[in-house]
């Protein structure tokens, strides 16, 4: 018999619950009439079938887990930081913004790229900065906060692309007009991913591990998360800390903002974020907010994410299937947690 | 007042009819103690299950049907996993509200643009050619009557009735209701499941009255929960509030598409937007009377301009029910 405690017993759940997500998507296809292996192996073939599929998983992966690991310092401080879609956005209009302005000045482009970088974080410090204020000076809850101010940030997109910043003639949902090859930044050869924003990336989820691992502030972070109050009475300033936790996120946000602009998209488009905030915190969920399994999991939504871009084309099917399997796995999950948790008390007792 | 305005505001009773529904449903479900997270993404899923099983059925008491199940049965995942699996209802919500969302896309794909029933007009005899009151009440279809209907009953039963108190009871003070006899966990199944099935109702009330059709991504309904969640705030968890709320709420889009022609340079998606910064600016009328800072800077004003200013707060200022979100152990 297992000890109902054993990291094994644990795993095994995990199990069931991949399993359990995988058949409920199954008959979700069936539902729709669609042929379940089919779709699974074009989601696989589509994601990783070629050097340049994986280039593009990659492309996914950085936004993703930029905002991921955002999003763990606003959990840690028992923040629902929804409002990140508007950060990630806020970053890309304000790296645009920076690129718009400097593109005919005589500054080189490498320096106008550090530059657009630095705007994308300051605009998605300063949006966050709106939901933290709200929260703690307004009695506003961040989830309602951050919502409103994700649709005023994709209304104020819309209004730039199709107003001020609109393309020569009329505007359109295709964007603004691209920016020069000199502002974009450096790709590898013949694909889309680039080695500075998987750089980015990279180090970004480092140092957030170690923020939250080895340092005074990421543990007292923690404490304003777990019990607020109580940290209070210990003299931790928990407004304070929830505002430095919405500054941080909002920075790693616009940055995740400002590689759409630089490396991805090298222009603004309507939907710029593309909902990489939202499945961020899918990923924060499913990992239980523990930095260590960051980046292998948005890797993985990274993928399926890629891979669904074949369902439409070849099965006729919406590619938000992909989104039915990422909430059925964050979903079941959660469940067997719960199961899991349920069985082991009983034991106890 | 003339014709075409009256027929603007008959139209904005029957559009809010869904929002009044979801906001209400909302609401009782809160009262329990419980925030069902997900209701975005149900009334996507139920709009287009419903017009769906329509089209397929061509009834359209089955579509309603429908939404009123599928949304009974998503918030009992919510109630479940919150009650028996101890996992944080905003989690489990916001989940599915994003699943319930990518299903309805996903297997709404075959119904898109298809054309389908709709629930039609039901002028009630002779009330409907009183002057003004007959166009704006009495010349709407069954759902609006419904919506009417359920605002009185929703309030009645809260306030007035032995099990409102009981409701009440169990989100205030759930261990004292406890004591009393009350089940405190079956009843918060209960209050979700039946808020759940009316955010449900919400659904096929676009999908085939309000704005009828399934469109996908357009269909313009992604949002709307999220208003109905924030409506639920404003309202101070009072149903009367929350329609209010809701009235107010497509009042104002309204005028946002009666101001579209005479603002050529603002395009329409950002009218469209408009209620939202109105509903963070609300959220923040309603919860700033809470903030200590705002007490302490109030008493370094003037008393007469003190005590306006903490009245008005206090008017406007709504809490929440004290055990929402919070687990009930009974041992």
């Amino acid at each position: 018999m297992l000890n109902k405690t054993s990291p094994v017993y644990k795993f095994g759940f995990q199990i069931l619950a991949i399993v359990g997500a995988l058949i409920f998507t199954t008959v979700v296809m069936l539902l729709a009439k669609a042929p379940p292996l089919e779709a699974y192996r074009l989601i696989v073939i589509g994601s990783v079938g070629s050097v340049g599929k994986i280039s593009d998983v990659i492309v996914a992966w950085i936004p993703l887990l930029l905002a991921t690991s955002g999003l763990l310092l606003t959990f840690a401080a028992g923040l629902w930081n929804i409002g990140i879609e508007g950060q990630i956005t806020l970053g890309a209009i304000f790296t645009t913004l920076a690129l718009r302005l400097l593109q005919d000045s005589a500054l080189s482009p490498a320096l106008i790229i550090i530059i657009g970088f630095l705007s994308g974080i300051l605009g998605g410090m300063i949006w966050a900065s709106l939901t933290g204020l709200l929260k703690i000076y307004g009695g506003v809850n961040e989830i309602f906060g951050g919502l409103g101010l994700n649709f005023v940030a994709t209304a104020l997109t819309i209004w730039l692309i199709f107003g001020p910043w609109k393309r020569p003639g009329v505007g359109s949902m295709s964007g603004t007009v691209p920016f020069d090859n000199l502002l974009w930044l450096p790709q590898v050869e013949g694909l889309r991913m680039s080695w500075w924003s998987l750089g980015i990336g990279l180090i970004g989820i480092v140092v957030v591990f170690l923020i939250l691992q080895g340092t005074y502030f990421g543990l007292r972070l923690k404490a304003v998360g777990k019990n607020g109050r109580a940290a209070f009475i210990i003299g931790i300033p928990t407004g304070k800390y929830m505002m430095s936790a919405f500054f941080i996120c909002g920075a790693f946000a616009g940055l995740a903002g400002a590689t759409q602009v630089l490396a991805v998209y090298h222009r603004l488009i309507p939907s710029i974020s593309s909902g990489y905030g939202f499945l961020g915190l899918m990923v924060a969920m499913l990992i239980n907010y523990q930095a260590l399994w960051a980046a292998p999991v948005a890797l993985f939504f990274a993928a399926l994410n890629i891979g669904s871009i074949q369902l439409p084309i070849v099965l006729k099917l919406d590619s938000t299937l992909s989104g039915v399997l990422q909430g059925a796995l964050v979903l079941f999950v959660l469940m067997m947690d719960g199961v899991r948790r349920r069985l082991t008390a009983k034991k106890v007792n | 007042m003339d014709n075409n305005t009256l027929v603007g505001l008959a139209g904005i009773l029957a559009s809010a009819a869904p929002v009044v529904f979801a906001a209400i449903g909302e609401t009782i479900t809160e009262r329990a103690g419980i925030t069902n997270l997900s209701i975005n993404g149900l009334i996507l899923l139920t709009a287009m299950a419903g017009f769906a099983t329509s089209v397929t059925t061509g009834s359209l008491l089955l579509g309603f049907l429908v939404g009123a199940v599928i949304g009974a049965l998503v918030s009992l995942i919510v109630a479940f996993s919150s009650i028996a699996l101890k996992q944080s209802q905003v989690a489990v919500g916001f989940v599915l509200a994003l699943m319930c969302r990518d299903l309805s896309y996903f297997l709404g794909n075959p119904f898109m643009g298809a054309s389908g029933p709709r629930v039609p007009p039901l002028p009630i005899p002779g009330l409907s050619d009183i002057p003004v009151l007959g166009v704006l009440f009495f010349r709407q279809d069954i759902l609006v009557y419904a919506s009417f209907l359920l605002i009185a009953v929703a309030y009645i039963f809260v306030y007035k009735t032995r099990p409102g108190l009981m409701l009440q009871g169990i989100g205030e003070q759930p261990a004292t209701a406890y004591v009393r006899g009350a089940n405190v966990n079956r009843l918060r199944y209960l209050y979700t499941i039946i808020g759940g099935a009316l955010v449900g109702i919400a659904g096929p009330m676009y999908s085939l009255s309000v704005k009828v059709g399934w469109k996908g991504t357009i269909t313009g309904l992604d949002g709307i929960g999220w208003i109905a969640l924030a409506i639920t705030i404003f309202g101070g968890w009072n149903p009367l509030r929350a329609a209010f709320g809701a009235y107010l709420f497509v009042l104002l889009q309204w005028l946002g598409l009666v101001l579209q022609p005479s603002l050529p340079n603002i395009p329409s998606q950002v009218l469209q937007v408009a209620p939202f910064p109105l509903m963070i600016l609300t959220l923040l009328l309603v919860n700033i009377g809470n903030s200590e800072w705002v007490d302490r800077t109030l008493a370094g004003l003037p008393e007469e301009l003190r005590r306006f200013i903490a009245r008005v707060l206090r008017a406007m200022r709504t809490t929440p029910p004290a055990a929402l979100g919070i687990p009930f152990d009974n041992e």
